[in-house]
Order: C-alpha cells, then structure tokens, then sequence
C-alpha cells in the first residue's frame, strides 16, 4: 500500500507529541481506541477560559502509521480554533488531507472520537454538560 | 558494504537463486514439450528433466522418487493430502487431528472437512508454540484417519516434535502429515528417520521459483494413496492431473540440490547472525522472543516491542527493510495474528511483534543496519506512545477501562 507524502510526513515528524498537565482546569483529555484492537489514542486541548480558543493540543499515539498521522493532522487543526469551531472537525476531512486508504479510515474516525472526548473531558471540568455524540460507525 | 534494501521477510518468499534461474531457462523456449507427450524428442526432453528434479526432491528429504507428486505449491499439497487422505480412508474413519497453530491452507481445509461429515480436533499448543504429546495421543480415537500437524511454524518458526508425533500415530495405525513448507531445505528433513507418511513442501520458500511444489506420499510401509482432488489426464500416478509445470519443476529441483549441499553451512551462518540480532534487539526494554527458542528455525525469530504497534513500527524503517508483523491492522478483521495468540499473547502484544526471517543472501552488515534501524525507531515510537508512558508512571493498563471499538 502506497501512502501519501503528507502521511508519511506526519509520521515522519509528527506535530505535538506530548503530554499536558490534564489536572489543570482549562485542559481537556481525551483517550479512544484499545490496546487490544491494536490503537490508543490520548489527546489532549488547552483552552483560554476568556476566549474559549484552544491554545495548545497534544497528543500520544500507540498504532499504526495512519493513527499516528491523523492524531498529528487533529492537533495541528485544533490550534487556534475555539471550542465550537472544533466541533466541526470531521474524520472525512482527515481522510482527505491524508489521503488515507479505505482500511485506514477508522484511524480518522479515532481522531475525530479522541477531539470529541477532550472537549467533554473539558466541558464537565468547567461544570457544562457532556456532548453526546452520535456514533460513526465500527472502527 | 551495505546493500539496500534489506530483505528479511524470508518465511514469506525467497528471491530464486541465479543457478536455479539459470536451469530453469532452457526449459521455457528451447526445450518446451509437454512432459506427457510420449512420441517426439520434445516431450522425451520435458520428461527425463521432470524425472531428474522428481529424484533431486527425492534425495532432499531421503524419499523414493516415485513417492514425489508434483503440484502448484504448499496450498495445494495440504489440501490434497487432507482431502485425499479423508476421501480415500472414508471407510476407516473420519476423524482427523490437527493443531490451532497450522498455516490457514491446513486449517480451512480441515473446516472444510467438518462440512463434509468429518470431525477435527484442533490441538493447543502452550507457551512456547509446542504441543502436549500425551494429550496428542489422548486425543485419537478408533476413528482417527489423519494427524496433520506442521513441521515448523511459519510465524514463530518453532519446529515440532515430528519423531515423537510419526511414532504416536504409528502407533495407532494412523497416519501422518506434515506441512513441512518451512523446514525443508532449511533444516535436514528426512521422511524415513522422521517416519512422515505424507508432506507437503514448496519450491518458493527454498530459492526455488513460485507456482511450483509437492506433496511427498509414502508408497512403503505403509502404503499410502490419496484420493485425486482434479480430474484430468491422470498425471502424477493419477493422484494430480494438470499438465506439469517443467520450467517451474526444474528449478524445484535444482534448488533442492543446492539446497542439500549447502542448507548445513547456512544454517549455523543463519543462526549466528538472527541471535546477533535478537540478542542486540532484546537489549530494548519490554522485548519478547514469541516461541521457542530452543526447537526453532535457525533462520527465524519473532519478538514483541510492547507497547508500540507493529505495523506503525514498520513504517519507520520499510522503505529499507522488508519484514512481517503479526498485527493486522489493514486486514478488514484487525484481528491480530491468531498463531501469536494460540500461544497465549494478549492482542496487545501479539500487535507489537515482528517476524524477522533471514536468508541466503542475508549480510551482517544489514543485520547490523537492521539492529539500529529497529531499536532506534522501538524508542522514537515509544516516546509518543500513550501507553509507555502509562507504564513508566506504574499504571496498570488492565486497570483501565477502555473503550473497546
């Protein structure tokens, strides 16, 4: 299986690899996918109690080339972008800018799962309700 | 000097060696009879080059050449030594015992025999990929026709106990066969010593070219026949009708004789160079050998990197090195490797491996290439891995409840 530059450059050098504070009140934490089913995905948003903009994402990835690439993809779109906005990030535009294969689609969908689940992370810490989501589907 | 890149996927396929290449050429053009054409000099060529590979197999593995059946490879040996086997002895029973660890050409084939009115016991194996001979023998019963159980595994390369399992089932009057595409011509094979009634073996996996195998059928104590599963011209002592590939056979047999003149030399090359790699790879934390390391291939070795996922762990480096992983994350299943688990690997781990499998053509220098290459992208990947870093903080992983997709 051929894959797009871009992917191999994510997974290549990879945008925002790390770990922040998750005890901190303006940091939302998500963690999808299972060691077993061969993805984990912990990403992690910063966010401006002022502006609700999200100022700094993170992420850790244990998986494929493509679940490494996508959670590099989400990040560096999650920077800047307030809360809603984030919301509207959707696993397809990652499989377009990656170019990803059919089989890797559900690497996108554990992104968009892993933005999602650090946003309500974020919400319930500030005392909002949790989003519920509809589900895309088996990844 | 270096040459990249480096191929060390060698249980998967073999490059042909330039001599058998070399053999096989006058065969497409110049001496292109049908080997079943009994009256012209065109036919009387193909034949006496398919007898004289039929007694180059032969001598590989200490068989008669009459017993050899040539067939299109591994897949169609396993599958006419089951069916055929199953067809023929109908009248004596229709139990057949084989092992959870086997390549897929054995295992669906033996599903395919529980559809036809057949019964199969699949055997487990333990820790190190091996089975229980006393459970092996508690397991036949007056019905028991066949014991198919692999020479060495294609994953892990763990070789079984072969002598001790012919002895059981002779035992019990029942017969043996074995899937031996791995083991020949990699370590000695001997169907007399190894007291094997049927083997399937394959050119592509011993330097030899593709499409081309056979399945080894004992004609002495006892005699064994299988019922053909093709029908046609009644080639290979009717047991497999299709004309016979010569081109392909040729080189078969002429990978074979190299094979036996040169398989013990490579075999301790082989064995000191893959245990100059394990042994430097198992330097990394959290690295597992998967297997046996003592009844192995000498050429094989598979190994764990928990908590990094095999297939992202091949992206690093398979621009220069060709390997395998038991991870499956682009099979429509994601299920990882089911030999790996019938060992009793969690999938975590069974998703973090890899199968290293050198070959003839392998160096220490890409060895060597490989040892960096691997370590240095196990730590880069670890480094953004959610789960090492859980594991160096002491969080027990079992302990979270993950959402399983």
């Amino acid at each position: 299986m051929a894959y797009s530059d871009k992917l191999i450059d994510h997974y290549q050098n990879p945008k925002n690899v790390g770990t922040l504070d998750k005890s901190k009140k303006t940091v939302g934490t998500g963690l999808v996918g299972a060691p077993e089913c061969g993805d984990v995905m912990r990403l992690q948003i910063e966010v401006d109690d002022a502006t609700g903009t999200i100022t700094d994402a993170k992420f850790k990835t244990f998986g494929c080339g493509s679940a490494i690439a996508s959670s590099s993809v989400a990040t560096e779109w999650l920077k800047g972008k307030t809360v809603e906005q984030a919301l509207t990030i959707d696993n397809m535009d990652i499989v377009e800018e990656l170019n990803l294969p059919p089989v890797k689609i559900h690497c996108s969908v554990l992104a968009e799962d892993a933005i999602k689940a650090a946003i309500n992370d974020y919400r319930v810490k500030n005392g909002l309700e949790a989003i519920q989501f509809e589900e895309k589907g088996v990844h | 000097m270096l040459n990249l890149p480096i191929y060390l996927d060698h249980n998967a396929t073999t490059p042909c060696d330039p001599r058998v290449v070399e053999a096989m050429l006058p065969y497409f053009s110049s001496h292109y009879g049908n080997a079943a054409s009994r009256n012209h000099p065109f036919g009387w060529a193909a034949e006496e080059a398919v007898d004289y590979a039929r007694e180059q197999v032969a001598k590989l593995i200490g068989a008669d050449p009459k017993e050899i059946i040539f067939t299109s490879g591994a897949t169609e040996s396993d599958n006419l030594a089951i069916k055929g086997v199953f067809d023929m002895y109908a009248s004596k029973g229709n139990h057949i015992i084989t092992v959870v660890t086997e390549h897929k050409a054995v295992l669906d084939t033996c599903k395919h025999i529980e559809k036809v009115g057949g019964e199969v016991t699949y055997m487990p194996v333990d820790g190190e990929g091996l089975i229980d001979l006393a459970a092996l023998e508690a397991a036949i019963t007056p019905k028991t026709i066949l014991i198919a159980i692999m020479y060495a595994n294609n994953e892990t390369g763990v070789v079984m106990p072969v002598k001790e399992i012919s002895a059981i089932a002779r035992k019990h009057g029942v017969l043996f066969f074995t899937d031996a595409t791995q083991a020949v011509g990699k370590i000695p094979v001997d169907v007399n010593k190894d007291g094997i009634d049927l083997m399937a073996i394959s050119a592509h996996k011993m330097y030899g070219p593709k499409g081309v195998g056979a399945l080894y059928v004992r004609r002495k104590n006892p005699r064994v026949k299988v019922t053909a599963q093709m029908d046609g011209g009644g080639h290979e002592r009717g047991m497999r009708s299709g004309t016979l590939n010569v081109t392909g056979i040729v080189g078969f047999g002429k990978a074979c004789e190299i094979a036996m003149q040169e398989m013990e030399s490579e075999a301790i090359r082989l064995s000191k160079l893959r245990d100059k790699l394990e042994s430097a790879l198992m330097q990394l934390e959290e690295a597992y050998v998967n297997g046996s390391r003592e009844h192995r291939l000498p050429h094989t070795t598979n190994i764990s990197f928990k908590y990094v996922e095999g297939e992202g762990l091949m992206m690093g480096f398979n621009k220069n090195i060709a390997l395998s992983s038991g991870s499956a994350c682009t099979s429509a299943s994601l299920e990882p490797s089911y030999v790996l688990k019938a060992l009793g690997l969690g999938d975590d781990l069974a998703h973090s491996s890899l199968r290293f499998g050198l070959g003839k053509f392998t160096t220490e220098e890409q060895i060597d290439y490989t040892i960096k290459a691997v370590s240095e992208t196990v730590t880069k990947l670890r480094e953004m891995s959610p789960l090492w870093e859980m594991f160096k903080e002491g969080i027990d992983l079992n302990s979270i409840e993950w959402a399983h997709h």
